[in-house]
């Protein structure tokens, strides 16, 4: 249980201070890595994100839903080795539905308030990732899981 | 926090706080001149405030669109729009709001004030940047001053200040803004004095006029002027000025009144005034060390000091056309004379000359009286062309200035609104397109005449048809004269169009009426009658915008049909001997028809684009196989469903459009005619794409994001 709570701990930290993750999406033509401003749900069981409809990586959703994202909070350094955390995230993306759209985007724009005119146009998909488990990978090769309950 | 400073606080270490103007006022405050009392609203209040509600991001998202130099002044004013509606449209942190309401509430009441900015990096001695950002004058009670403030924070990404933005060290994450709120000083005679002429070191300068300075500062009042020997204080010359009007406090605000008669006769100094004013002007070169630029105001025998600030000499020069770019922001009053003249002056003379040309038969002219045709009519396509640059584009900024008064005034979530009102106004290009729809209706009509013309465009179609075709070329031109084919491009055009169901017009009445109700509904009295000529002029202004160019046309074409002759002769001759004088001027002109061309941009891509960010410019979204535009020849191969690409949308090229998805335009801008016929026909349009026709490919299958600005290139 404590290891849970440690472990729950660290992930809020990184993600509340990570604007940014890598999002892994598949297509025809195998992996799709993209970067996008994300945001989590205080419980951990969603990522919520941004894009364009016209986009590949909303292309390679619509058919197949399954991601990987990618958080962390390198900063290039030797160092990193020993001080950095990187989370893997893997799990099921789809769009925000409407009845829930309200509080979901009021906790996105929250954490990204100059994306408001973005993810208002009409050609924006906002999507939520329904999280399926979470990798933490401390010290260079300490590695813990984390499983969502379904 | 405390972000209210009073200004007789303030010491010379406060300028990164409290900015230049205000620290300035103090120093005068402190030596004992009788300077309006206020306060500064620190730049802490405008730090908070972009960085707790985002704003500070969403400056940088918009300005990071697109490099500097790679902007056309038009879109730094567009993108100085969207980021000035943003200020208007994101409230204040609560707790900000409410401390500063608070303050200012008890501090002035229900005082009239004067609402300025104060920049940490303007009034200094190195950069004088006058008038670069906004102030406000007769403001009254705090919630009027709290939006007033957040004007003042929006003009530091002014266009103006975009324009000087290396000069200014302009920087999203860095620059920051004070403001002066000052006890409102109604004054009855104002102006300004320089303790040392601009022009002449020996002399100093004293301007009056009637009324508030407001007038005068943006060029509608014409002031009397003195100069005086700047050693003796004795007055050199003194020039009257027309006095007919003066600026005057009126509800929010000010207005322009007609002056009384005893005014108009009477100078607004008398000459021992006019020494008190110079004596105010030196006493303010004492104190600051460096010769003076003071605003004053009287109130009955009361002299007051309103801004002191050093003499420097111009901001930049002329050489990169900055100056020109400023002198389009003009007064209602300007612009209405503007519009007299072009109304009532100069597109009557142009049509008349675009029509005696027309007239006249050019096959009977000897070679050499064709040459001097050609010549003429070259030099009169140069008048007009320098017309269109002093006068027509100029005009153009009425429709901005609307723009401007509607968003204050209306504040609505999108910055472009306005344009919808502005609209409901008639086009000759719409104009235009409903007659071509006419006639593609007849052939949607007629299947047998369709599919004859389809396989030979040149075909006679007899009837009814036939007729209206010719009348249709006989009264618009769609292609520049001399180039052939125009009767078959228009049928293949034509033919397409019938193939498809008809594309309608937003039918912006219905729309401009609410639009136009709800407007006015926010005036009252006197300034309703305001807001309705504001909005005249506007429609005014945007109709001309669309309509200038194909007056222009007209004039150039009748240039080119001679021009054509002349070729044609040359050719037909076999050699030019006993033409030497038609080639010559045909070599010229030449030369000047190839300035014309347009530029390519500086740097030519040779990786793939897959995504393209522009501007905005049109709402909706769109896929479809793209078509570049190149020249007039491939005008009629648009087909229906494609986007068009093209360097810019001229009205001559109007009539494609309807056919058309969805438009890219290299040129940028939100009121440039491509975006603005787009918006007629609520099609998506994204303009401002760097390299657009270079970058995207006839065929590419491409989607047009109109309500972001981005136009995506499939592989």
């Amino acid at each position: 249980m404590a290891h849970t709570d440690t472990l729950e701990q660290t992930l809020r930290e990184l993600l509340a201070a990570q604007p940014l993750a890598v999002l892994a999406t598949h297509g025809d033509e195998g992996p799709y890595a993209s970067l996008v401003a994300v945001a989590a749900t205080d419980d951990l069981r969603h990522l919520l994100f941004a894009t364009t409809r016209a986009t590949r990586k909303f292309a390679n959703l619509q058919a197949d839903a399954r991601v990987a994202l990618l958080v962390d909070n390198r900063s290039n350094q030797a160092a990193d080795f020993r001080d950095a955390v990187a989370a893997t995230v893997r799990g099921r993306a789809e769009e925000v539905q409407e009845a829930e759209r309200g509080p979901l985007l009021a906790l996105y724009l929250a954490r990204h308030p100059h994306l408001r005119d973005f993810v208002a146009a009409p050609t924006c998909a906002f999507l939520k990732v329904h999280v399926a488990s979470y990798f933490v990978v401390t010290r260079f090769q300490e590695v813990m899981e984390l499983h969502i309950k379904p | 926090m405390n972000v209210l400073i009073p200004l007789q606080r303030l010491a010379a270490s406060d300028l990164p706080k409290a900015g230049g103007k205000a620290v300035a006022l103090a120093r005068m405050m402190q030596a004992g001149l009788c300077v309006p009392d206020g306060v500064a609203v620190a730049t802490a209040a405008y730090d908070q405030y972009v960085s707790d509600t985002g704003l500070r991001s969403r400056v940088l998202l918009e300005l990071g669109r697109k490099r500097f130099e790679d902007m056309r002044w038009e879109e730094m004013w567009d993108a100085a729009l969207r980021i000035r509606n943003l200020f208007l449209t994101t409230p204040l942190p609560a707790a900000l709001r409410d401390d500063l309401s608070q303050g200012l509430a008890a501090r002035f009441g229900t005082t009239p004030v004067v609402v300025r900015s104060s920049a940490p990096s303007e009034d200094t001695a190195a950069t004088s940047f006058a008038g670069l950002h906004e102030s406000y004058v007769n403001v009254v009670g705090a919630d009027a001053i709290l939006d007033h403030i957040s004007l003042v924070w929006a003009s530091l990404w002014s266009d103006r200040a975009l324009l000087y933005r290396q000069e200014l060290g302009l920087d999203v994450q860095q620059s920051t803004m004070a403001v002066v709120v000052q006890e409102l000083v109604a004054g009855e005679r104002s102006g300004v004095a320089f303790s040392r002429s601009p022009t002449d070191p020996a002399q100093a300068v004293v301007e009056a006029v009637h009324g508030l300075n407001e007038g005068m500062v943006d060029g509608t009042v014409e002031p009397d002027r003195w100069v005086l020997d700047r050693q003796t204080g004795r007055v050199l010359t003194h020039r009257p000025a027309e006095r007919e009007k003066a600026v005057v406090p009126c509800g929010q605000g000010t207005r322009l009144e007609p002056l009384a008669p005893p005014q108009r006769a009477e100078p607004p100094l008398a000459e021992t005034e006019v020494g008190t004013v110079f004596g105010l002007a030196r006493r303010a070169e004492g104190h600051f060390g460096a010769p003076q630029d003071v605003e004053w105001t009287y109130r009955g025998e009361r002299l007051s000091l309103l801004q002191s600030r050093a003499i420097t000499t111009d901001v930049g020069d002329d050489e990169d056309g900055r100056r020109w770019y400023l002198s389009l922001t003009r007064s209602f009053e300007n612009l209405t004379q503007l519009r007299q003249r072009i109304e009532g002056e100069l597109l009557p003379a142009m049509d008349a000359e675009a029509a005696e040309m027309a007239e006249q038969d050019l096959a009977t002219l000897t070679d050499d009286a064709l040459a001097d045709e050609i010549e003429r009519r070259r030099a009169i396509h140069q008048k007009w062309h320098d017309v269109y640059w002093s006068d027509f584009i100029p005009f153009a900024h009425g429709a901005r200035l609307f723009g401007q008064v509607y968003n204050d005034t209306v504040r609505p979530t999108d910055p472009f609104e306005f344009t919808r009102l502005l609209a409901a106004t008639e086009m000759t290009s719409l104009a235009r397109n409903r007659e071509l729809g006419r006639l593609a209706a007849m052939l949607r009509s007629d299947p047998a005449l369709a599919q004859t013309l389809a396989a030979d465009a040149a075909a006679d179609a007899g009837g009814p048809f036939e007729a209206t075709l010719s009348d249709f070329l006989a009264r618009y031109s769609v292609m520049p004269a001399g180039q052939s084919g125009e009767r078959e491009g228009v049928v293949r055009l034509l033919c397409e169009m019938a193939a498809h169901p008809p594309t309608a017009e937003r039918g912006h009445e219905a729309d401009g009426a609410d639009l136009r109700t709800s407007f006015l509904a926010h005036f009252e009295g006197a300034e309703r009658q305001q807001a309705e000529d504001l909005l005249d002029l506007g429609r005014a202004s945007y109709r001309l915008r669309d309509n200038d160019n194909i007056h222009l046309q007209a004039v150039e074409d009748e240039w080119l049909r001679a021009a054509s002759e002349g070729k044609r002769r040359l050719a037909a001759s076999g050699n030019a001997e006993g033409k030497v004088r038609l080639a010559d001027v045909l070599r010229e002109d030449e030369a000047a028809t190839d300035d014309t061309a347009a530029q390519p941009d500086a740097e030519a891509h040779t990786a793939k684009s897959r995504q393209i960010l522009g501007q905005p410019a049109g709402p909706g979204v769109a896929t479809g196989a793209a078509r570049v535009l190149e020249g007039p020849d491939n005008l009629f191969d648009v087909q229906a469903g494609e986007i068009v690409v093209c360097d810019a949308i001229d009205p001559n090229m109007t009539f494609v459009v309807p056919l058309s998805a969805g438009i890219v335009e290299r040129r940028g801008g939100m009121l440039i005619h491509g975006a603005i016929i787009a918006r007629e026909y609520g099609l998506p349009c994204v303009t401002g794409v760097p390299d657009a026709t270079t970058r995207i490919h006839t065929g590419d299958t491409v989607t047009v994001d109109g309500y972001l600005g981005i136009v995506t290139v499939a592989s």
